[in-house]
């Protein structure tokens, strides 16, 4: 999508994104009740988790080495911090107050970069406890609003969650997705999170506004319960068309959060600005400062994993594909890069490696259970036409089910024999004796006419010439 | 120091606190708070321009505990105390409106 | 009556039994329980239990705590696993709470008994014990007089008898002024060094548990089981407990003892020249008397009535009806929070609450709240400055000995001005405590307060003790 696709009249789009993501720990932020996601109701609870009178916070050692491990990859300073209470009342929130980090938050002033050089400022990164969940019963939509009654289950309550606030440096919808995309990549190879967003471990709150370039930012409105990628660029759009309509409507936008809603792809108003909740932040008088050591912070710092983003640069230049491409964003998400290296060592073609592992090591984890050797021996069976690109493939889906093997052995099995280049130049001969109107048509530039002589080649080859040989064969007989 | 307090902010300030007066509390309430905080109107006179707020009264940092499981409390037991529950949860009336 | 340290002396080499001390304890109860209503509640069944496992181990040889025996009562706001746990209100009337405070674990440990769980001023707001949801108590030494507050109930149950010690907790001076409007020894120890996991909080940043009991060494006894470091409270200091029954014997030889000069007005004349005996007793004892100045002193009642609220009402609004304690029902959730904290909470709670949540407001924080933090640290300075020159400071407890029911209920700010003596250590976290030192103009007990700085409980039990040997 380019730059504004969906915005008219020279409308800006501005975002800024709050990401919400659950930390990877066995136990809660403040208290030793399981961290777990899908076990029974109220089956992790503690006298801290459901604060109960009495009940004393203790911060999660592992929790913050986590929050580390993020601000660092995304280039914050970590520094020292403080721990404050935020006040409402909901009933999936235990002790009525949230505990998080206000003025002081552990990680501060970072970046992320987007393809194509486009910095992204990271306002913060600091840690909270998360609420417990409600379930709404009764009424017509099992919605909040209209339910009859809600049941709340506590097991996600004090989760320990970092909260990463992008400064509002993001321009199109695009990027708000690579954005999310990039971040979510970071957190998993750096064992942050499992950033699952459809289990609501990492979750996106969009503040949208548009302007005219070179006026001042628009009024912002959040956008809430944005739980995929896809919705996230849908829900922009979606947001920023309606503040264009509204304003050259001669409307105004009013500051408040809205709801996004999947099914109809619109957002609706949640609550507005004027009856917003005063939350009378305070510092938490149960907890004590956190000053990390710099020796602390050195060793997370160390211990930190190559980044999504020189991975991909690493891939790309090793495969001679596009660093901001999906084989390489998808292949290093996957975390098989490493793996793509070890075929390539093994004298398997570069490019052929990893698109084979883009396309289908889908379910395969960072460790295939394909030898590397053997993946690398098919890629160069392709290269070197000794198959074709179909049979390719096929082979491939044999080796992954065989977890590896002879690849020779399992062609020759499959009857795949190769077509030598004196075989195929004869089945090209044949076919332009036969289609003399789209030779004449092909050789007079018209390239769609060369569909129909390379249709007639695989099919009086029964599928075995290798498509790609044939259009270099035709090709240089067109030059002549 | 703000001016003496209103009823309005009385109102808002129970409404922030989900506490529920009557006008007639409300308005004892007005007179109460505001009696308090003329008394409180001694700390007016203090210069605390370059007073480093205390909000600890031991300077303590960094405690921490190790991420280490224990037993979770049983939910029977729990649930026993709670003013109503059903299916393993804790049972509350409806959100009217958006106002939460 | 028996001294905790007679008790557990006796029982530990069976000259005694805890079930015989108990039952004595039980029958005192049983006599004057219905007059003077110290007690919210009175386990006698598993007390018994407790007495009879405690002879029985006694009895086996095997090795009993450091309080085997003693019958102890416990203010109503510390955690007992199943067993009520109300803070006086409404709102957790009831309420069995699922785990026991770090302190009632450490006095199950030590062999204690727990004999029941008393009256206090609701969530501990209060001077005088009258703002019980579950009505007041008597001051057992002149039952037309209130105990003090808000630890009511336990100094009560101390002084009249009921249990050879009790807990309470201190925020701004609900042990120390109980203990004097009593006639007993109350002890206020330094912030964090006694867990506060599991005392229901009333603000955090000035809570503290500490012992009531009718002596000096019965308390530095009991202290020295109830203290230490607990990885539960992350306020908690992380040292072992002070060794302070070793000190009592020292005397006061060469220490100096603080005398304020510019103490708040306000105080009974009586009580001042209890406390100019305290003095004399000192130096005649080897101490040397030095003038300390504390101007900020005069502004504690105000930081303390910001602070105190602000966190008051941050704590008490987990009290919602949705997971414990008791809900008024209503159509939608906001009508149930309301009719629940409205049915819920007494007066006092609710004025504080009001307060808190004011001060802690968009637009107000600066003005009230952040001041306040402001001056805290103000009166922490003076203090620190004082400690230079001094070992110890003495004050009286309170202004008046204990005053009669109803004297000061429909005055929030003169029930207020009871705990100006009382609370500048909370604000600085100190260690501070009230012994009896004679009796004021109405032949009622009259507390002498030592105060001490940061982990100065040696020498202030040092003084103490000398008080009470001169009284
Ligand atoms: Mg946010
Ligand atoms: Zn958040």
């Amino acid at each position: 999508m380019s730059d504004n696709a969906v915005l008219p009249n020279g409308w800006q789009l501005v975002v800024g994104l709050e990401v919400h993501v659950e930390l990877a720990t066995k136990t809660k932020m403040f208290s030793a009740s399981a961290n777990r996601f899908g076990d029974e109701p109220n089956t992790n609870i503690d006298p801290v988790t459901l604060g109960l009178p009495g009940a004393l916070p203790v911060l999660n050692k592992h929790a913050v080495e986590l929050a580390m491990r993020i601000g660092l990859a995304l280039n914050c300073k970590v520094q020292p911090c403080t721990f404050h209470r935020k006040n409402y009342f909901y009933p999936d929130l235990p002790k009525a107050y949230q505990i998080t980090q206000y003025d002081h938050p552990l990680n501060i002033d970072g970046f992320l970069m987007l393809p194509g050089e486009v910095r992204i400022g990271i306002e913060r990164a600091h840690l909270e406890e998360d609420t417990g969940k409600s379930t709404h019963f009764g009424g017509t939509s099992g919605r909040i609003h209209g339910s009859d009654y809600s049941l709340i289950d506590f097991n996600r309550a004090g989760v320990p969650l970092v909260e990463i606030v992008s400064r509002p440096d993001i321009r199109t919808s695009e990027q708000a997705r690579q954005y999310v995309a990039e971040l979510r990549a970071i957190l998993l190879v750096v064992g942050a999170s499992d950033a699952k967003m459809e289990e609501g471990s990492m979750r996106c709150d969009v503040n949208v506004s548009v302007h005219k370039p070179g006026t001042p930012f628009g009024t912002r409105c959040e956008i809430k319960n944005v739980n995929s990628i896809r919705s996230v660029g849908r829900a922009i759009d979606y947001e920023a068309r309606r503040q264009v309509d509204l304003i050259e409507g001669g409307g105004t936008v009013r500051q408040e959060t809205r709801h996004w809603d999947d099914a109809s792809g619109r957002t609706e108003t949640l609550r507005t600005k004027e009856d917003a909740d005063d939350y009378r932040y305070f510092l938490e008088p149960d907890l004590v400062p956190l000053v990390p050591e710099q020796s602390w912070v050195d060793q997370v710092r160390a211990a930190l994993p190559v980044l999504p983003a020189a991975r991909r640069n690493e891939l790309a230049e090793l495969c001679g594909i596009d660093k901001d491409g999906e084989s390489a964003f998808v292949v290093v998400e996957r975390g098989q890069d490493d793996y793509v290296r070890q075929v390539v060592g093994n004298g398997g073609d570069p490019r052929r490696s990893v698109i084979y592992v883009q396309q289908a090591f889908a379910d395969q984890g960072a460790a295939p259970k394909v030898p590397a050797k053997d993946l690398a021996a098919l890629t160069i069976l392709e290269r070197d036409a000794k198959v074709t690109s179909t049979q390719a493939k096929t082979l491939l889906t044999d080796l992954i089910e065989a977890g590896g093997g002879d690849v020779v052995a399992m062609a020759a099995k499959r009857g795949f024999e190769a077509l030598d280049t004196g075989a195929l130049e004869a089945m090209v001969d044949a076919a332009i004796a036969a289609e003399p109107g789209a030779w004449q048509k092909y050789c007079d530039g018209e390239e769609k006419a060369l569909g129909a002589l390379v249709g007639a080649i695989m099919k009086s080859s029964k599928g075995k010439a290798d498509g790609k040989a044939v259009t270099t064969i035709l090709q240089s007989k067109r030059k002549k | 120091m703000p001016e003496q307090i209103s009823k309005e902010t009385v109102v808002k300030v129970s409404r922030l606190a989900r506490l529920s007066l009557s006008p007639d509390q409300a308005e004892k309430m007005t007179s109460q708070l505001a009696g308090m905080l003329e008394h409180f109107r001694d700390i007016d006179a203090l210069d605390l321009s370059a007073v480093e707020p205390m909000t600890q009264p031991y300077p303590l940092k960094n405690v921490m505990r190790e991420d280490v499981e224990m037993t979770s409390l049983d939910r029977q037991e729990v649930l026993d105390q709670a003013p109503a529950a059903e299916s393993g949860r804790f049972r509350v009336p409806p959100t009217i409106g958006f106002d939460v | 009556m028996q001294k905790l340290v007679e008790i557990v002396a006796g029982v530990t080499d069976g000259s005694l039994t805890a079930t015989a001390v108990l039952e004595e304890h039980l029958g005192r109860i049983q006599a004057r329980e219905s007059e003077i209503h110290a007690f919210n509640l009175v386990t006698a069944d598993q007390a018994r239990e407790t007495a009879t496992k405690i002879d029985a181990d006694v009895k086996a040889g095997k090795k009993v705590g450091a309080l085997a025996g003693v019958p102890i009562a416990l203010k109503d706001n510390m955690c007992t696993r199943g067993i009520e746990t109300t803070c006086s209100s409404k709102i957790l009337q009831g309420w069995k709470p699922p785990y026991d405070a770090t302190v009632v674990t450490k006095l199950r440990q030590a062999g204690a008994v727990v004999v029941g769980k008393t009256n206090l001023d609701e969530f501990a707001m209060g001077s005088s014990t009258e703002n019980s949801a579950f009505g007041p108590t008597k001051n057992p030494l002149d039952i037309s007089r209130v105990p003090g507050g808000s630890s009511g109930g336990s100094a009560a149950a101390v002084s009249a008898g009921f249990a050879a010690a009790s807990l309470g907790s201190d925020t701004g001076g609900s042990i120390r002024q109980p203990a004097a409007l009593c006639g007993v020894v109350g002890v206020k120890p330094t912030y964090g060094t006694v867990s506060r996991y599991g005392l229901v909080a009333f603000a955090s940043s000035l809570d503290q548990i500490g012992p009531f009991t009718s002596d000096v060494r019965d308390a530095a006894t009991l202290l020295e089981v109830i203290s230490g470091h607990d990885p539960m409270d992350s306020t908690s200091i992380p040292q072992a407990a002070t060794s302070l029954v070793s000190v009592l014997e020292h005397g006061v030889k060469g220490m100096r003892i603080g005398r304020v000069t510019d103490l708040p007005e306000g105080c009974e004349p009586d009580v001042l020249a209890r406390l100019e005996a305290a003095f004399d007793a000192l130096r005649k004892a080897g101490a040397t008397i030095v003038d300390v100045k504390l101007p900020s002193l005069q502004y504690c009642l105000t930081a303390y009535y910001l602070i105190a609220p602000a966190e008051a009402s941050s704590n008490l609004a987990r009290y919602d009806g949705v997971r414990y304690g008791n809900r008024v029902e209503a159509a939608d959730l906001n009508a149930m929070y309301a009719a629940t904290r409205e049915a819920g909470f007494g007066e006092e709670v609710k004025r504080r609450i009001m307060l808190g949540t004011y001060a802690l407001s968009a637009g107000y924080f600066d003005a009230y709240y952040g001041k306040a933090l402001k001056v805290r640290r103000l009166i922490s300075d003076d203090f620190a400055r004082a400690y230079k020159d001094v070992d110890t400071i003495l004050t009286p407890t309170s202004p008046s000995t204990a005053f009669k029911f109803g004297s000061k209920t429909d005055n929030p700010l003169a029930m207020y001005l009871c705990d100006v003596f009382t609370i500048p250590t909370n604000l600085a976290g100190h260690p501070a405590m009230s012994v009896p030192f004679g009796v004021g103009a109405d032949s009622m007990p009259v507390g002498i307060q030592v105060l001490a700085t940061t982990m100065g409980e040696q020498a202030m039990f040092k003084v103490a003790a000398e008080l009470e040997r001169a009284s």
